[in-house]
């Protein structure tokens, strides 16, 4: 089994070869970055080309380790037990399977998503130590062991909301993706958009790059905004040279909605195109 | 087979452990990288031993260190420069000056000669000076003369082509925890203060005790419990004005972090050190100050704080009675900030300033000494640092 990344989505070496370490030693990797960097497209990716299933298990922050395992529901059975229900009599009948049983159930190796990991609890991690390294848990309600057949690629994307406990790294490999730089870009866009003209990528590549190096801007584009906002020029078919157009009064680029997400950056910006008019205008 | 790696990343303080290497091993020994390319081993070690984008740069410089010379026997890529190139670059960049001196030697031929020649003699790195080869110096031979960050002489093992290597890069230099940045960092570090507790009024339905107390009891009997809480509460007090002006962003950027991330947090400034009163205001600092007596009496012990300052001032202004440089303080800033410790079990002191230099200011190892050596570098390491003694 190995992770040469697909047709629609480019990996890097380093994250290839991060990805196959973490599936032939069977261990859980965590994946960081910035937003947008395609954390979570990567588990879809991976199951994709190994032809394998993908479980997510997506992580808030009510998201409880157990939740993961299996939950016995109570009161149904309480209710159930009143009305003098057969079902009653086998607690198997309550229990409800967690994501973690379910990959651990499979018969082929899936790939387990869990994501977003940092949203939960600050010991969720922890919770999690000894199912993740050995892959079984007990079930306390019908005492059974449940240890998987085949040890699930365990892919865990976080976004740095709160540090992962030592322990818990340390049984994980690591990647941090980082942001591409625009040679790895253009081949993503390609991957997106195969008939997108050459022009209006290298125009549109540079307005996304400046935007990004903008000072004191709040929330930087990222890849997927930026595949969005290509989207949209192309749908609306803008021109090259209208992103070209050095024309100070449109310094915001068009359709901006699609890159900056934050009110205060597009007040920024406005107040830049405001600067740099007034500067020209002196000029005259 | 890499023990020596190993204890250079433990030297170099990166947290590694045992458990770590031997997964490296494992990884090595199951041929996850297939051949022996030394870019495979270096992406395959970084995600086995690093665990946070903290320390990539540190890794980087292990790293580079650690195995240095190794890209050598990548034999296919290593080239050497083509004679003719440097004699065309030579004479685009060089004056006339020292074209002349080029010829004063024998001419290029000779010079080459001469350069192959201290090739091998040199086997150490040469930065700086007059020297033929070296880095940065006045010779028109040598890395960054010609070309930023193309080819590199000088060095043996870098006369090859590809002479910035995937980790001399150092692509995450930016995320290193002794680098300062901006606020998102900030937060991630200060976060570690964060202690949730229930408290308060019971509000929110104990799902888990209902069931169980329901079970037990044989009939439904509900259970609540109070919403869960970040109880960390805080008090910052930032030194403004004369030397503090340098460090004015990284305040900034400290404080707005701060803001979002505790809920119980008041903040207040001082100049230089802690005398009689401080402020909320700073345009409105001689009307509207608070008394630090009130301030002790207001505030319980169960505060943690946070004191941000340079700490540079003259020794007078905090052992003297009236030392201070703006007013007359009857008692002296050190009598002032002992009494807060005094109160406030946990203080630290966040230094704008490098460590390195703190021995060399007087009146900053004197603070230390009063805060009994709490006082941290105000990068994201430091902060980290900090959060944890207060944590204690």
């Amino acid at each position: 089994m190995k992770f040469e990344g697909t047709s629609s989505y480019i990996a890097t070496e380093d994250l290839k070869v991060a990805v196959n370490a973490a599936i032939t030693l069977e261990r859980p990797i965590i994946v960081k970055g910035e937003p947008g960097t395609g954390k979570t497209m990567l588990a879809h990716e991976v199951a994709q080309s190994l032809g394998a299933e993908i479980i997510t298990w997506h992580i808030k922050s009510t998201t409880k380790a157990q939740q993961g395992l299996y939950e016995y529901d109570a009161v149904t059975r309480l209710r159930d037990s009143q009305l003098g229900d057969e079902k009653v009599k086998d607690i198997k009948n309550y229990i409800s399977k967690g994501k973690l049983w379910n990959a651990f159930e499979s018969n082929k190796r899936p790939v387990l998503l869990i994501d977003e990991i940092d949203k939960a609890d600050i010991e969720f991690p922890n919770d999690l130590l000894l199912e993740l390294d050995k892959m079984e848990f007990f079930v306390y309600e019908t005492g059974e062991t449940i240890k998987a057949e085949n040890r699930p690629i365990v892919i865990i994307t976080s976004n740095n909301e709160k540090e992962l406990p030592d322990a818990f790294l340390r049984r994980c490999f690591f990647h941090y993706i980082k942001f591409p730089d625009p040679d790895t870009m253009e081949e993503i866009v390609n991957v997106h958009y195969p008939e997108i003209k050459k022009d209006l990528i290298q125009e549109a590549f540079k307005i996304f790059y400046d935007i990004r190096e903008v000072p004191g801007i709040k929330k930087k584009p990222s890849t997927s905004e930026l595949i969005d906002w290509l989207k949209l020029l192309m749908t609306d078919d803008v021109d090259a040279k209208i992103l070209r157009e050095k024309d100070p009064k449109k310094l915001i680029p068009p359709l901006h909605g699609a890159l900056l997400k934050n009110e205060q950056d597009v007040h920024l910006f406005e107040r830049l195109a405001f600067i740099s008019r007034r500067e020209n205008e002196n000029l005259e | 087979m890499f023990i020596n790696f190993f204890f250079d990343l433990k030297q170099a303080s990166l947290p590694v452990s045992l458990k770590e290497y031997l997964m490296l091993m494992e990884a090595m020994n199951k041929r996850v990288v297939d051949s022996f390319n030394v870019n495979d081993f270096y992406y395959l070690s970084r995600s086995a031993l690093v665990k946070d984008e903290r320390y990539l740069d540190k890794f980087d410089r292990v790293f580079g260190h650690s195995f240095k010379g190794l890209e050598n026997s990548e034999s296919e890529t290593e080239k050497e420069i083509p004679e003719e190139w440097l004699k065309l670059m030579g004479q685009k960049y060089l004056t006339d000056e020292e074209k002349k001196m080029v010829e004063s030697l024998g001419g290029w031929d000779k010079l080459m000669e001469t350069l192959k020649k201290r090739l091998e003699e040199q086997k150490k790195r040469h930065q700086g000076g007059s020297k033929w080869i070296g880095t940065g110096g006045t010779s028109p031979f040598g890395a960054y003369g010609y070309n930023p960050e193309g080819i590199r002489i000088g060095q043996k093992e870098s006369r090859n082509k590809k002479a910035v290597k995937v980790w001399d890069k150092r692509e995450f230099s930016n995320l290193d925890g002794d680098v300062e940045l901006g606020t998102r960092n900030i937060k991630v570090a200060l976060r570690r203060l964060r202690k949730f507790a229930r408290e308060g009024v019971e509000s929110e339905l104990d799902l888990d005790n209902t069931i169980k107390s329901t079970a037990h009891k044989g009939y439904i009997d509900v259970k609540m419990m109070p919403e869960r809480r970040n109880k960390i509460k805080v008090l910052l007090f930032f030194d403004v004005g004369g030397s503090m002006d340098a460090h004015i962003k990284i305040c900034e950027e400290l404080f707005s972090a701060a803001r979002t991330e505790f809920k119980h947090m008041e903040y207040f400034y001082y100049h230089n050190c802690l005398y009689d009163a401080v402020w909320k205001d700073n345009k409105r600092r001689y009307n509207e100050n608070i008394k630090t007596w009130d301030l002790l009496h207001k505030y319980p012990s169960d505060y943690k704080v946070i004191f941000v300052g340079d700490a540079e001032m003259s020794p007078y202004e905090i052992t003297y009675p009236g030392g201070s440089v703006e007013f007359w303080n009857e008692e002296s800033g050190e009598t002032w900030l002992t009494r807060l410790l005094n109160v406030y079990e946990n203080a630290i002191w966040l230094n704008p300033i490098p460590e390195r230099y703190w021995d060399r200011i007087s009146s900053a190892s004197i603070i230390k000494q009063i805060f009994s050596d709490r006082m941290f570098p105000l990068t994201i390491e430091g902060i980290d640092q900090a959060m944890r003694e207060l944590n204690k």
